[in-house]
């Protein structure tokens, strides 16, 4: 709050209503629905529901079918994370160095981000296609039989894959900006002291990173748990069968197709905490930032 | 036009720190009134309470006859100028300077009139259709100016204005916004950290310390009786010189040191001396012997800074003045000594 | 440089170094860029064939004679399933939904931070709990909760449920925060002095003041609200209401599902739904950028 604030009371109310009551309405009701209901079980036919207490929870640890796409998950977005930073750091580091071209190559690396997950998704079904993808082609080079909705391992790596790339551009541009705000006097003061370029980046230019890096890392597991739904649904046709899948992507099949709504609100609560386990991490690093800066 | 009264102003925050003692002193009509004081003394707070723009924790405040207390900074019928200007990026020097008077339903032409006259006083004529961020420091600094001058308000506020100028800025800025309060007429509070800005501005200087008034006096009562060690060392640069010394039989005796001088006060015990560099004489029969360390070039003066029976302490002479590093002997000018209380820091 | 009169004698031009280090930079930076483009550039350019040659051929990288006839039907032939909707109903959907999304929350985030931060509320710090702990849980964790909460309230097909449960989340509230409590302390005082209330501070000083990040969070927002699919797939069964990123999938679906597929046809529906939003980022980018880095997101 400002050191001066205004003294009135209807107005700031009435300024404040309309976010709150689109929160109340689909924010906390929603919530804590979903809260309670993942403690009943529904009649698939809608006729009422019983209390089951943990039942739907404890389903879910017995569930080889949930495990499996849990441990998917994990491995999805520890791929997809690692992946995308790494490409969009090297990228961020050469164009924060060169002189020429230096916009040219920010825009040709960053617009991507405005592809909609779905849309990538639908280029990397044309990419991997069976018989005339050029990336299916390029794996066969390899020996690898490389079939698209068929093959487990293969709708995977084409997941990752396209989800990686889908990525790049925002860890590129709050890298490269990240890259832009440390002062020329530091990165001066590092070539006087230290004459190896990658001395330099290791020990002066990567440490004051480290806060964007930090950030980034939280915003890609988010990125990998909950926007890549897009772009799985589309490589998997909108067909589910023995293909990989992440946890969201499952409590919306079991919600929407499989109507298991106790279950798929389990799900959901098991989600809230971890993201919120996610976003405390991160407060806190924020709240370091803050005080470094 | 306006006579200014705090009585008893007070303000305590609501984790309990105190930032203003008790505070009670009349500005008259007309007067050009300066806070001085050190970063956290207190001296800004006092001003956004007279300004409204701070709550007052106790204690009266009345702006001519009016008690204002609970009035709207708005309705005080004041002028404030900041310290980073405040000027609304957006609008152009004209519009910056009508905002106040649009605000309260001034006709479209008196308003124009009256930006037109306030700019021709400041010189901003010509930079009237641009916007804060195409202009100077200097010319910035004067919209600000502007912005308080077309109100015709009964009282000026300024904190800090100057501290964002250069140097030179700085000096000629300061005669500008004291000849324009001298124009006008309008009675003025001005807070400051810079000693030289209080001394050559004011018509009266309040000197703050930790939330309490050390001294309230004209330039040349603050400068040359101190009420305290406290303001002894604060105004005037360089600094009062303060050594510990003693004073037994109407004689002051500086510690660790066998001279001799006649005492300005009838006190026995420990006192701190003080004495401006100005008032101490190189001279060969002098009763007391400076080591000199450092010469200083000032120009017009040297400094010299050295100790006295190793105390810090330093001396100002004629620029042509014969010095060298190493001992020498001084004299200090017997009516400009000043007596503290040792423990206290009080004038005796 | 000057000093050639005196070393005149012996005077050789220095060879020019070729700097093999700079030459790396932007080999690894071409890479990457066309890492980036071909793959929607190779898109183009496939969608300018006719079905057969792709379903044949498989994606093409050269220019075909059939982009105009492509992008023409893709706009304005009527399919999906029920034969009754055409690209242009899809591109006006979805720029519904960016703007309405992007506006619509532009317009409630400024006010709720302004309340927050302007005014000496006594539920201010509640208030912004109640509002920043919505930060913590994505819509994607809430869907099925959400979309029950639509149905109650009857909102399906409605561009107000596809919209307004969008907004219930705090981004822009925060962003506008951080940005109020950046402006200088004394810009307030100074207009309470020249006496204006809140509102004409709102209006007059803060709201001219926010231009710039309007439009940062305006192009986030607008790109965000664009490129939405799993909401608008559960909001929208009225395919009068789908927007292109919606209707992408049933489209490619029908589509792809014909003896020949239509893949030229899907390419410039998918391309299509990529030009606005690219479009928006590429010329505002600085906008863009310093949106998204300043805020956070």
């Amino acid at each position: 709050m400002k050191r001066a604030g205004f003294d009135n009371i209807w107005l700031p109310v009435a300024l404040l209503l309309p976010q709150l009551m689109i929160i109340a309405i689909f924010f906390y009701w929603p919530a804590g629905w979903a809260l309670q209901s993942s403690f009943y079980l529904q009649d698939p036919f809608g006729f009422g529901s019983t209390f089951v207490g943990a039942d739907n929870y404890t389903s879910l640890i017995g569930n080889d079918h949930y495990l499996r796409v849990a441990w998917f998950t994990v491995v999805f977005s520890i791929l997809v994370t690692f992946f995308s930073l790494a490409i969009a750091l090297l990228l961020a580091v050469k164009a924060d160095k060169v002189l020429r071209g230096a916009k040219s190559y920010r825009t040709l690396l960053m617009w991507v981000y405005a592809i909609a997950p779905p849309v990538a998704g639908f280029l990397g079904i044309l990419f991997f296609d069976q018989s005339t993808g050029p990336m299916t082609r390029f794996f066969q080079m390899f020996g690898w039989d490389f079939k698209l909705g068929v093959d487990y391992n293969a709708t995977a790596t084409a997941m990752i894959i396209v989800s990686v790339w889908k990525q790049i551009p925002v860890n590129f541009i709050f890298f490269l900006s990240g890259l832009q705000s440390i002062p020329r006097s530091v990165r001066e003061a590092a070539m006087i002291d230290n004459r190896s370029a990658t001395g330099r980046f290791w020990q002066v230019t990567f440490p004051l990173l480290a806060p964007t890096a930090f950030f980034l890392l939280i915003i890609n597991i988010t990125y990998a748990l909950f926007d890549t739904f897009g772009i799985i649904d589309a490589l998997m046709k909108s067909n589910p069968g023995n293909n990989p899948m992440t946890l969201v992507y499952k409590v919306y099949l079991d919600g929407f197709r499989g109507n298991d709504l106790g279950g798929s609100s389990a799900q959901s609560v098991v989600l809230m905490v971890l993201v919120l386990a996610l976003t405390v991490f991160q407060f806190r690093l924020v709240e370091r930032r803050i005080h470094y800066t | 036009m306006a006579q200014v009264s705090l009585e008893g102003i007070r303000k305590v925050y609501p984790n309990g720190f105190q930032a203003v003692e008790s505070t009670s002193f009349t500005i008259q009509d007309g007067e050009f009134v300066v806070l001085v004081g050190p970063s956290g003394c207190g001296k800004s707070t006092l001003l956004r309470m007279i300004a409204g723009l701070e709550d007052i924790s106790d204690g009266t405040l009345k702006i001519g006859d009016r008690v204002v207390n609970d009035v709207d900074p708005a309705d005080r019928d004041i002028a404030m100028v900041f310290q980073n200007y405040a000027l609304y990026p957006h609008m152009t020097v004209r519009k910056n300077i009508g905002y106040g008077l649009k605000n309260r339903g001034t006709p479209a032409t008196e308003i124009s009139a009256k930006v037109e006259d306030a700019a021709k006083m400041l010189n901003l004529t010509e930079y009237l259709d641009r916007k804060p961020a195409q202009l100077s420091g200097g010319q910035r600094q004067r919209v600000a100016m502007g912005r308080a001058v077309v109100r015709d308000p009964a009282l000026f506020l300024f904190d800090e204005p100057l501290s964002n100028l250069d140097a030179k800025l700085r000096n000629q800025m300061r005669i500008e916004i004291k000849a324009l309060q001298r124009r006008l007429g309008t009675t003025a509070v001005y807070v400051t950290h810079d000693q030289v800005e209080a001394m050559t501005m004011a018509d009266r200087i309040i000197v703050l310390n930790e939330g309490r008034i050390e001294q309230i006096g004209t330039p040349y009562e603050v400068y040359h009786n101190p009420a305290s060690t406290f303001v002894a060392s604060f105004m005037g640069a360089p600094p009062m010189n303060l050594i510990e010394a003693e004073v037994a039989e109407q004689q002051v005796r500086i510690n660790g040191y066998d001279g001799l001088m006649p005492a300005p006060a009838a006190y026995v015990g420990p006192v701190t001396l003080g004495v401006r560099p100005e008032d101490v004489e190189l001279n060969n029969q002098g009763s007391v012997t400076f080591r000199v360390d450092i010469l200083e070039e000032l120009g017009a003066h040297r400094l010299l800074h050295g100790t006295i029976a190793e105390q810090p302490f330093s001396v100002l002479v004629g620029k042509d003045e014969d010095v060298q590093t190493g001992e020498t002997r001084v004299t200090l000018k017997p009516d400009a000594l000043r007596l503290f209380d040792a423990e206290t820091g009080k004038t005796l | 440089m000057a000093d050639t009169t005196l070393e005149a004698p012996a005077a050789t031009r220095r060879p020019r170094r070729i700097r093999w280090e700079t030459v790396g930079d932007h080999v690894v930076l071409i890479l990457g860029s066309l890492l980036m483009m071909l793959p929607p550039l190779i898109a183009l350019t496939t969608a300018s064939h006719d079905a057969v040659t792709i379903h044949r051929e498989g994606l093409q990288l050269t220019l075909g004679d059939d982009l105009g006839k492509n992008f023409k039907n893709a706009l304005f032939e009527k399919g999906g399933f029920t034969k009754n909707v055409n690209g242009m109903l899809m591109l006006m959907n979805s720029f519904i939904l960016g703007i309405g999304f992007a506006v619509g929350k532009i317009i409630i985030s400024m006010m709720a931070a302004y309340a927050i931060v302007y005014f000496r509320l006594r539920f201010a710090t509640l208030a912004f709990w109640i509002i920043f702990t919505t930060l913590l849980l994505p819509l994607e964790v809430r869907i099925l909760p959400s979309y029950e909460a639509i149905q109650k309230l009857g909102l399906t097909n409605t561009y107000t449920g596809l919209i307004v449960p969008l907004i219930a989340s705090a981004t822009g509230t925060f962003f506008f925060r951080q940005f109020f409590l950046s402006v200088p302390e004394e810009l307030a005082e100074a207009a309470r002095i020249d006496g204006a209330g809140p509102w004409k501070f709102f209006i007059d000083i803060l709201v001219p003041l926010s231009r710039t990040m309007i439009a940062a969070i305006f192009i986030i927002m607008f790109v965000f609200g664009w490129n939405q699919y799993l909401w608008p797939t559960l909001i929208t069964t009225d395919e009068s209401f789908f927007t292109l990123v919606r209707g992408i999938k049933q489209i490619v679906l029908t589509y792809t599902d014909a003896n020949i597929p239509e893949h030229g046809l899907a390419l410039a529906l998918a391309i299509v739904a990529m030009i606005p939003p690219v479009a928006i980022v590429i010329f505002f980018q600085n906008w863009f950028v310093k949106g998204l880095t300043e805020s956070d997101k």
